[in-house]
Parts: structure tokens; C-alpha cells; sequence
């Protein structure tokens, strides 16, 4: 019992402490301010579109990973969970090195296309859908384990495509496992820091996300990193609690 | 695409170009499965026998399912052993029917149908004409769980059919039923395989069900064909015990001269039908008597036996009887009280000669 609320007393007293210094006098002046409203349209569109980016190609992997046998499975799946023991600020260095200007891939994007991806918004949902993918990939894979296989070999049998019996059969009876995926992923996104400050930098507009700029505001003034962390957490906890409702009504 | 190196297997003439003619080989650790199916056009055919016969693999293998280790697959003169289930055009009612959870019940029929590109409007409309054939026309916007089991495979049928197969194969259609839906549920799917067009595949391990709804059966035992022939044929002359059980009858094997068969542990039998050499002997339990003291007359066939068991079989009660043959008896009731039928209880058993049939091995 004592570990029990001890435990629960570690989660939450962080963020009473936030409720108890937040400057609630000056809170409706500060939340006017243009850059923090900026900061968290961009956060919010850049996670919206890294887990768009998730589920593109984030499904299909976890289909390969659940539905089909090849060699070297483990070593895929080991693969793909990588990002989520890897260091963020490593994850950036590494998407440096691949995506930037000079990179394996950035150098050739950059030649071809004349797109470079680091230090811009498109930087930002790269780096964010990089670090939280894999959450998406796990519970996806989960879900499909947990279906029953045979109902696409009943939609074969009626003359059904692969692709036809997933879209048809399976995605419909995966819905609460990708749901359940695509939040984990949005909210992860939605509090990258690391590999989005080493891969895509921190110019406000363009890529200072809700977490950069409480980092920033840090440095400089406790009351507004303090306002910053408040929106970001309401926010948050808002969408997720209007998700959740959402698909356990239904 | 064929493979110049298989030959088709000698397929009966009634199984045609129209029809199936396969040959099923599929190997697994510890198991292997080898046996022939040839189909006509309308023919129910059924594919008999115990569990893990290899039954439910044979369907698999046809419906492509299971890959090939051998043989082939031809259907209305098409090799299918190396397409896709969904090429082929062969329909299954799976054994817990596999409804589409999300999809009403008429947009799991249409599914078929909206596979091979019908307009959904007019998928649709197939779909309300196929449940009404089944007699679900109420049931077009349940969802599978609010369906009852007979209601589901019904369902099943529909969707399988809908699909317009040119073969059909149902995976122990009745299996999930109670007593009584199954009944009325085998009575309806007996029409509606008449009235399909292509020929049909039925798994079993029920032979009520075989009987009733196939025009020939195949028994299965261990991943090969033990016997096949049409319904009357089996049920009369079984070449297994297993078959031999299924029918209800008393069987063994021995060597005839004439009219005598010696069993293998020098017990003999007095049969009515002259035969020379090795033979199967059967005879149902009803013609076995049973008394408390040695009869006089004319049975040929008495020995003394052993009550091993006594179970209800319908209005009759069976007795197992051990003693020089292992054999089981039917008798009323009444006679069951009168003689005192307890385990362990010795009695003399009889055998009229004309009830037992002798046929060549």
C-alpha cells in the first residue's frame, strides 16, 4: 500500500507543483503572446502529421512483422524498437548524418529534388515520426496477433485480394489497436525534444515546438517556461481524454 | 503454366472436364496425407472420418489454403494447384462459419460478389436475394453476434455461394449445432446443395450427416482414402473398424471355406453367404441374442461371453461382450432386466447364420 501511493505521489506531485508556482495573475497576458501560440499550432500540426506519417508506413510494417514468416524477422523486429532505447539527441545525430545536407540520402534529395530537410518544418515531423514510431508498430503488430488470421483466408476464399481482405477484414477488426497506437505515437510526438532540436534545430515558426520553447523559456524565465508547460499539458490531456471517450463509447 | 511432368490421375468418367479431379499430397512433421477426389458437377461428395484423418487439410489443400506437396488440382478443366485461394473460385463454409464480425449480415454475403467487382447497389441486392433463399430476409442488417448458430451457418452458406463458386466445400457444416437446429439446419442445406450447380466437398466426422446429405462417400482414416463408395454400399460392407463403428456394425476378419470363417484366434463363424479365402464378416447387434442358459436349436453361432458394458443406444440398451470374440449386442430393455446385464455377469450369446454377410477382403 505505502509503495503503492509513494509511487502515485512521484507521478503527480510534479505536476501539483506546476498548478502551485504558475503565475496565474499574469496567465491570460502570457498565453496572448504571438510566439507561444505559434509554437503550439506548429507542435500540434508536426505531431498530427509524424503520426499520419506512422500509420502510413508504420501499418504495413507491422502486417509484415505479425502476418508473414521470413528469415531475419527477430533482427526486424529488434530493429524497428531501436528508437525507443535510442537516446533522442542520438537519434537526431543519426538523422543528421542520413537527412542532412551533406547525408547518404539529404545529399542526393538536395541534388535531385532541391529539398533539404534539416532545420525545417518538414525536419520537425521527420525527427518526431522517427522517435515514435515504433510505438505504433508494437501495438499495431500487437493487434493483429490478437486477430483471428483466418478471417482473411474466408475473405481469399471469397475472391479477395490481400489487399482487399486488409482494408475490408482486418483493418476494421485492428481499429481499437491502431486507435490505441496512433495516440501513444501523437503523444509521444507531440513531446519529442531531443531528436528535434539536434535534426531540425529551434527557429521559431518553423521549428520550435512546445517543448523547445519551454527549454528555451528556461533559460530566460521560469514564469513562462512554467505557462508554456501548463498549455502543453492541458492540451494534451484534453485531446487524449476526448480520443479515449470516443472510442470506448462507442 | 501445367507441369508437363504430373499426369492427371486416372479421374472417373462422371467427374468430367466440368468437375473436380485432384490429387491431394501434403506432408508435416509426423503426418502425411495423400488421397484422390474426383467430383462431378452436383455430386455431394463426403469426406468421412475420425479426427486428425486429414480431413479439414484435404479442404484446406483444395480451397489453397495449405500449399501443395504433391499432386494436382484441376477444377472445370483449370489447373489451380499454384494460384491464390482468391483465383480460384472454390467457396468454403468454415467450421465456425468465420463471419465478418463488423459486417452485417448482408454485407457479408455482398462481400463475394463486391470482390469481383459487382456494383455495390447491385452486390447488394444479390445479397438480399441469397439471405431470402436461406430464409434470413429478416436478418439482412444483424451483425454475426446477434445471429443464432443456425442462423450463422446459414449465413455462411449464403456468403459462400454468393461468391458463385464453381466448387464448394463445407468444413463440418452441422458440427457447431445443437440436436435440434441441426436437424431442421441439415434438412435446408440438403436443398440447397441440390440446387447448387458445381460439385460439393463435405467434411465429416458425423456419418448421419454424410449419409443424409452426400451422394458418395470417401472415408478417411490417417491421411488415406480406406474406402469409397456410395452410401448403401458402405453402411452394408465396411472394410474398417472405424467405418464398421460408424455404421453400427459388428465386424471381423478372417478365412472362409465356404460357408465357415476362422478368425484369427480359431474362433469360427457360421455366415450365409458362401465365400473362399480371406473375408470381412459383419453383422448388426441387433441379431446377436442373448440368454442365461445354453439354448437349443438352431442358432449355429453360440458362445459363452462376458458383460463388459451396458449402455442406452436409442430405445434398445447395446451390451459389449467380451469372450472369444469382442462383440455388441442390441436387446430391450425388459430382456436387459430379466437377464440381470452387469458388468462381469457370464451369459450365452447367439448369432443367426443369415444375419452375418461374409465379403471377400
Amino acid at each position: 500500500m505505502i509503495p503503492a501511493l509513494a509511487g502515485l505521489a512521484f507521478l503527480v506531485l510534479p505536476l501539483a507543483g506546476l498548478l502551485i508556482r504558475a503565475p496565474w495573475t499574469t496567465l491570460p497576458a502570457r498565453l496572448a503572446e504571438p510566439g507561444i501560440l505559434a509554437a503550439l499550432r506548429l507542435s500540434l500540426l508536426t505531431a498530427t502529421l509524424a503520426t499520419m506519417a506512422c500509420l502510413l508506413l508504420g501499418v504495413p510494417l507491422a502486417w509484415l512483422l505479425a502476418r508473414t514468416d521470413f528469415r531475419g524477422r527477430r533482427i526486424v523486429r529488434a530493429l524497428v524498437t531501436v528508437p525507443l532505447v535510442l537516446p533522442p539527441v542520438v537519434g537526431g545525430v543519426a538523422l543528421l548524418l542520413v537527412f542532412g545536407r551533406r547525408g547518404l540520402i539529404g545529399e542526393w534529395l538536395d541534388a535531385t529534388f532541391g529539398v533539404t530537410l534539416p532545420f525545417s518544418t518538414a525536419g520537425v515531423v521527420l525527427a518526431e515520426a522517427f522517435v515514435a514510431m515504433p510505438f505504433l508498430v508494437i501495438s499495431v503488430e500487437g493487434a493483429l496477433r490478437g486477430a483471428d488470421a483466418r478471417f482473411e483466408e474466408a475473405a481469399a476464399t471469397l475472391g479477395a485480394s490481400r489487399w482487399t481482405a486488409f482494408r475490408r477484414v482486418t483493418l476494421p477488426l485492428i481499429a481499437p489497436g491502431v486507435a490505441a497506437g496512433a495516440v501513444l505515437c501523437w503523444a509521444r510526438a507531440l513531446g519529442e525534444f531531443g531528436a528535434t532540436i539536434t535534426f531540425a534545430g529551434n527557429f521559431p515558426g518553423r521549428t520550435q515546438t512546445m517543448p523547445l520553447a519551454v527549454y528555451l523559456a528556461l533559460e530566460q524565465d521560469v514564469d513562462a517556461a512554467i505557462v508554456l508547460s501548463l498549455l502543453l499539458l492541458a492540451v494534451s490531456v484534453l485531446i487524449l481524454a476526448t480520443l479515449r471517450d470516443r472510442w470506448t463509447t462507442t | 503454366m501445367t507441369d508437363p511432368t504430373a499426369k492427371p490421375s486416372a479421374s472417373t468418367a462422371d467427374a468430367g472436364s466440368a468437375g473436380l479431379d485432384a490429387r491431394l499430397v501434403v506432408r508435416r512433421p509426423g503426418f502425411a496425407l495423400d488421397i484422390e477426389l474426383t467430383a462431378a458437377p452436383g455430386e455431394v461428395v463426403a469426406l468421412l472420418g475420425p479426427n486428425g484423418a486429414g480431413k479439414t487439410t484435404a479442404l484446406r489443400a483444395l480451397a489453397g489454403l495449405v500449399g501443395l506437396d504433391g499432386g494436382h488440382i484441376t477444377l472445370a478443366g483449370t489447373r489451380l494447384d499454384s494460384s491464390p485461394p482468391e483465383a480460384r473460385r472454390i467457396g468454403v463454409v468454415f467450421q465456425d462459419y468465420l463471419l465478418f464480425p463488423h459486417l452485417t449480415a448482408l454485407d457479408n454475403v455482398a462481400f463475394g460478389p463486391r470482390c469481383r467487382r459487382v456494383p455495390r447497389r447491385q452486390a447488394r441486392e444479390q445479397a438480399t436475394e441469397w439471405l431470402t433463399r436461406v430464409g434470413l430476409a429478416d436478418f439482412v442488417r444483424a451483425k454475426p453476434r446477434q445471429l443464432s448458430g443456425g442462423q450463422a451457418q446459414r449465413v455462411a452458406l449464403a456468403r459462400a455461394l454468393a461468391a458463385d463458386p464453381h466448387l464448394l466445400l463445407l468444413d463440418e457444416p452441422l458440427a457447431a449445432l445443437d440436436a435440434r437446429t441441426r436437424l431442421e439446419t441439415r434438412a435446408g442445406l440438403r436443398g440447397h446443395l441440390t440446387s447448387f450447380p458445381g460439385a460439393t466437398i463435405l467434411v465429416t466426422h458425423d456419418p448421419l450427416d454424410a449419409l443424409m446429405l452426400a451422394d458418395r462417400l470417401i472415408i478417411v482414416e490417417d491421411g488415406r482414402i480406406v474406402q469409397t463408395r456410395d452410401a448403401a454400399t458402405i453402411t452394408a460392407r465396411p472394410r474398417t473398424d472405424y467405418v464398421a463403428r460408424l455404421v453400427g456394425l459388428n465386424l471381423y476378419r478372417g478365412r472362409a471355406d465356404d460357408t465357415s470363417v476362422r478368425l484369427p484366434d480359431g474362433f469360427r463363424l457360421i455366415t450365409a453367404s458362401p465365400q473362399q479365402g480371406d473375408v470381412f464378416v459383419a453383422f448388426p447387434p441387433s441379431a446377436v441374442a442373448l440368454y442365461a442358459a445354453r439354448p437349443d436349436g438352431s442358432p449355429r453361432n453360440t458362445w459363452r461371453a462376458t458383460v463388459s458394458t451396458v449402455a442406452r443406444h436409442g430405445d434398445a440398451l447395446r451390451v459389449e461382450l467380451t469372450g472369444p470374440i469382442t462383440v455388441a449386442a442390441d436387446v430391450t430393455p425388459a430382456a436387459a432386466v430379466q437377464l440381470d446385464l452387469t458388468p462381469g455377469r457370464e451369459i450365452w450369446a447367439t448369432l443367426k447364420a443369415t444375419e452375418a454377410t461374409a465379403y471377400p477382403a
